[in-house]
């Protein structure tokens, strides 16, 4: 058991939310949540479809400042320091804050300009410089080998796995601390979602990871702990392993059982 | 009682019937203008200005008056229309200011050009002391492109997934970057096809540019975007109506010009679109 081993409870919290509340116009999307995330480890949101976990990945790197009529109330921590202060620019923020969204979005550009896309926004004009990102990114999204070949063929020509994984590889190449994902397997096969999964477990050791899911044996799978919401609610949290054999919730346990959702 | 099939005969054999009555005065058309301009389309027709009240001699200044028209048209539409549309799509929340843009937009498509020609002049002509000018001309065809162009680039922004520009932002870019590196690039080929399709309309216009910038006859090229010029449509106009004694010939050579111009233009449309559609699959 993870927690047995020891390692991931002592790890510092690399984000945190604190009594976070979230509404659309007069919808409240998340009450009250309170979650620590971990540095280099998984954590896996679960819960039924509408019960926030978007919502809440979003408030962490501020992409719900892009939907019109949000509002926020309580807060977000990275590195013990508030994601919504004044003074924080939500570009800089983004920068280290990374986002896979659930269907593979590439632009419709090469594979390589869909990597060095970040890079170039962020300055990097050498090409030198952007050969090595692109080439580090795609090796660290375990892409390179099946690309390599046509990295100036768009990036619109891959499988839906491919496409998941150069989305990964983008997100690498601007150097974030903390990577969110959204239901990133939803939209693949089981292939390429076994790779994806490997692909999440090598990058923990570098990267702080929260995804999104509606499996629950990929959340068991691939995460070390595990938020259950429900309604906007945050309902229960702990080691993953615990979650999932026992839970100290009844919902939680109705959930995981498959009583409903 | 007509069979399933009989009724889907008859259904597609109206629909084929209707089809080839709407082609049928577009091809008729083209075809009596080529009939009958086409023996006027002389080298020296192309290339020499008009002589002897202008019922001989060349069309020379209005092909280019038209062209410098056109070339005005775009550099005065263009950026403002698209700069617009960009405006209202990606940076504005819905608000009364954007309201009002629009129901301008919508307003302005409906205004007849004459009116366009009126507003001109003016503005452009007296207010603004530019005179009866290529300036003045561009000035007003701009403005009545502009709703065209706007609602075109308006459309073709909000046609491009929101996908995309999530992706950039989440990747740290800013909005500007967002638009400038993904959204226009993938948008460009509609916005062009309809700029130009805009244009195209704005370079057959007459009214427009009779109080603003066309003379019946100058021998002169223009220099500067404050001269007067010839134009294509105006010169038809002044030729079928105002000037005796032009043969008919002529008049439908100078309107076949036009229609090529025009034509060309469209095609540079369709090519533009293609290629840049082709180039973002490979
Ligand atoms: N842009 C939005 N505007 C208004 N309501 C929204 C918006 N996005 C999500 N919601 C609502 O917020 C709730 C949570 O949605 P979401 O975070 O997408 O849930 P999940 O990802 O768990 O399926 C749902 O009731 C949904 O309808
Ligand atoms: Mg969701």
């Amino acid at each position: 058991m993870k927690m047995l081993k020891g390692g991931y409870m002592g790890n510092k919290n690399k984000m945190e939310t604190r009594n976070l509340n979230l509404y659309y116009k007069g919808f409240q999307a998340l009450i009250n949540v309170s979650l620590p995330i971990k540095e280099n480890t998984v954590t896996a949101l679960i819960g039924p479809s509408g019960c926030g976990k978007s919502t809440f990945l979003r408030t962490l790197n501020r992409m719900n400042d892009v939907i019109d009529g949000t509002r926020i109330e309580g807060e977000v921590l990275l590195d013990n320091d508030s994601i919504y202060d004044v003074g924080v620019d939500p570009v800089v923020l983004r920068k280290k804050v990374g986002m896979v969204f659930q269907r593979p979005n590439p632009f419709p550009m090469s594979i390589y300009d869909n990597i060095a896309y970040g890079p170039r926004i962020h300055g990097h004009k050498k090409k030198d410089t952007l050969n090595e990102i692109v080439e580090n990114s795609l090796r660290a999204a375990a892409l390179w080998d099946e690309v390599k070949d046509r990295l100036h063929k768009s990036a619109l020509g891959l499988s839906g796995g491919q496409q998941q994984r150069l989305v990964i590889a983008r997100v690498l190449a601007v150097d974030p601390q903390v990577i969110l994902m959204d239901e990133p397997a939803s939209a693949l096969d089981p292939i390429s979602t076994a790779k994806l999964e490997d692909l999440i477990h090598q990058l923990k050791s570098n990267y702080t990871i929260v995804i999104v899911t509606h499996n629950m044996q990929q959340a068991a799978r691939v995460s070390d702990f595990t938020g259950f919401f429900l309604n906007g609610e945050m309902i229960e949290y702990d080691v993953t392993n615990t979650i999932f054999t026992a839970p100290r919730i009844k919902r939680t346990e109705d959930y995981i059982t498959g009583r409903f959702g | 009682m007509m069979s399933k099939r009989l009724k889907e005969k008859a259904g597609f054999g109206a629909l084929a019937v209707l089809t080839f009555m709407a082609v049928v005065p577009v091809v008729s058309i083209i075809g009596y203008l080529i009939w009958i301009g086409w023996p006027a389309l002389t080298w020296e027709f192309l290339t020499q200005p008009p002589r002897k009240f202008l019922t001989e001699g060349g069309i020379f200044p209005a092909i280019i008056g038209t062209m410098a028209l056109t070339v005005g048209t775009i550099l005065v539409a263009l950026p403002l229309g698209i700069g617009t549309a960009i405006y209202l799509v990606e940076y504005s929340r819905e608000n009364f200011f954007t309201k009002l843009i629009r129901i301008a937009i919508i307003n302005l498509a409906g205004v007849p050009s004459v009116v366009y020609g009126l507003f001109g002049m003016g503005m452009f002509v007296l207010t603004l002391g530019l005179g009866r000018s290529l300036a003045a001309g561009a000035l007003t065809l701009g403005i009545l492109t502009l709703p065209i162009i706007i609602s075109t680039a308006e459309e073709a922004l909000l046609a491009v997934p929101d996908s995309y520009r999530y992706a950039s932002l989440a990747l740290g870019a800013t909005r500007w970057q967002t638009v400038r590196r993904v959204v226009l690039p993938v948008a460009l080929p509609s916005i062009l096809t309809g700029a130009i399709l805009g244009i195209g309309r704005a370079a057959g216009e007459t009214a427009p540019i009779m109080f603003t910038a066309a003379v019946v006859y100058t021998p002169r090229l223009p220099d500067s975007v404050y001269d007067q010029v010839m134009a294509l449509p105006y010169h038809l106009y002044a030729i079928s109506t105002e000037v005796p004694n032009v043969s008919q010939q002529m008049a439908f050579g100078a309107a076949l010009v036009l229609l090529a111009i025009v034509g060309a233009m469209n095609l540079v449309a369709v090519v533009i679109r293609t290629k840049m559609r082709l180039k973002r699959m490979r």
